[in-house]
């Protein structure tokens, strides 16, 4: 997409599921409005446009990858022509729980051409900052088990990767953590380690957003 | 696959594009009857017709939601989802499929609202090639006498209403629909498009459809019923 003139900054967060994404956004968001910014929280839900069409094409059983591709990309389009770019042009503090990344690692993971993911979402505005939360599946593990957070999606269940929840889990986010690294040096993500206290990560998050705000 | 590559199924696929007003479902319905009269097995598809994606669309087209891009990615997505359930496996099968409407109706839409050329290009890269896409071109009067006549209801994404050409829908229309043709006029050497001169009789026409299919199905080992 070419450069619009936004006064605002799209920040986006990455991360796989079960990283912590949702608490570093909300203390972030505090934080940011106590320091006077005005922010929009923007995650990747379902826009008014899509949301109930897309819910009954997955119920159906017969929305093929290609077309749920399609539709998921139509969706972001919307939350960012609808959502996000005029609350740039208002000059607000966009911060988006995942991005396109994450919409394109899901795709890789299922067998899409990155090559042509990548042109697909060639309409994207580039964000200013994307701050990976990383994480090695051998840290993840546990956390999502601890939250109770295994589930058939998360756990790409829907690949038959392996005959049970936990090894799908295992195996798939492996595949997705490797494909997040790919990208991690192509798009120049902020690596942003997930170890350590929920205090220390979110000290990290801050300094590398002041270090945007600077610029 | 790819919309580059010729492909390699047994089955026959067959499209026709134009704008609105240039006869070319009437062209394609009387191709059909006379593809059926000689019992070959024959699958017809129309744009935009996915019962999966239809929800959406009435959605963004009624609250006047679409924007250029996601006008053209759920277009793309219905076109996607046909494609697999009804374009591809009558092809594997050796039927005929007949598409009202095919990737070129997005290629010269969509550009003619001002989305990149390359980029709705690289979309729709998944999609089978035709073996044949014919183009209906009339002159822009004749298509305007024929949808205007008894019908001055235009909606407001037909009417092109959402490019701001003219607060008049008949003259936003009309500015609409000639972007749309120089679009396609742009296309027929790129696609090696089939033009059929529209401003002929409804009999002229079908006959050069008629000519240019049939050595297509003497080549293919095609179902018959």
């Amino acid at each position: 997409m070419e450069d619009l003139e936004l006064p605002g900054k799209l920040i986006v967060i990455e991360g796989t599921d079960g990283v912590g994404r949702s608490t570093h956004i909300n203390l972030l968001h505090d934080w940011l409005e106590k320091i006077g910014k005005g922010v929009l929280v923007t995650g990747l839900t379902r826009s008014p446009l899509i949301g109930s069409g897309l819910q009954a094409a997955k119920e159906s059983k017969y929305l093929g990858r290609q077309t749920m591709t399609l539709f998921y990309a139509t969706d972001f389009a919307d939350r960012l022509e609808h959502e996000i770019i005029p609350a740039l042009r208002a000059g607000f503090v966009v911060l988006a729980d995942r991005y396109m990344y994450t919409l394109i690692a899901r795709d890789m993971v299922r067998g899409a051409d990155p090559e042509w993911l990548r042109k697909l979402y060639g309409f994207a505005l580039v964000p200013i900052a994307v701050l990976y939360l990383n994480v090695d599946i051998d840290s993840l593990v546990p956390r999502v088990l601890r939250a109770g957070k295994l589930n058939y999606w998360e756990a790409g269940m829907d690949l038959g990767l392996a005959d049970n929840l936990f090894d799908s889990f295992y195996i798939y986010q492996s595949k997705l953590l490797s494909i997040f690294e790919g990208m991690r040096r192509e798009y120049r993500f902020s690596n942003i380690n997930s170890k350590g206290s929920i205090r220390a990560v979110q000290n990290r998050l801050r300094k590398k957003i002041e270090g945007v705000f600077e610029e | 696959m790819s919309i580059q590559e010729k492909h390699d199924y047994p089955g026959l696929l067959i499209v026709c594009e134009g704008i609105d007003g240039s006869g070319k479902s009437t062209q394609l319905h009387l191709l059909k009857t006379w593809l059926q009269q000689q019992q070959y097995d024959v699958f017809f598809t129309e744009w935009n017709s996915s019962r999966l994606v239809k929800k959406t669309t009435k959605v963004g087209k009624k609250k006047k939601l679409l924007t250029p891009t996601t006008f053209s990615l759920i277009h793309c997505t219905d076109f996607a989802d046909r494609l697999e359930h009804v374009i591809i496996p009558p092809l594997k099968a050796g039927m005929i499929v007949m598409a009202d409407r095919y990737a070129f109706t997005a290629f010269s839409r969509d550009v003619s609202r001002g989305v990149n050329p390359d980029w709705i290009r690289s979309l729709y890269d998944f999609a089978v090639r035709p073996d044949l896409a014919f183009y209906f071109r009339p002159t822009l009067e004749t298509a305007l006498g024929r949808i205007l006549v008894g019908r001055a209801d235009l909606k407001y994404y037909e009417a092109g209403m959402d490019l701001g050409l003219s607060h008049d829908p008949i003259e936003s229309f009309r500015m609409f629909q000639e972007r749309i043709m120089s679009e396609y006029d742009e296309m027929v050497d790129e696609w090696g498009l089939e033009v059929i001169d529209a401003d002929q009789s409804i009999e002229e026409m079908q006959t050069q459809v008629r000519e240019k299919v049939t050595p297509l199905l003497k080549s293919r080992k095609l179902r018959r019923g």
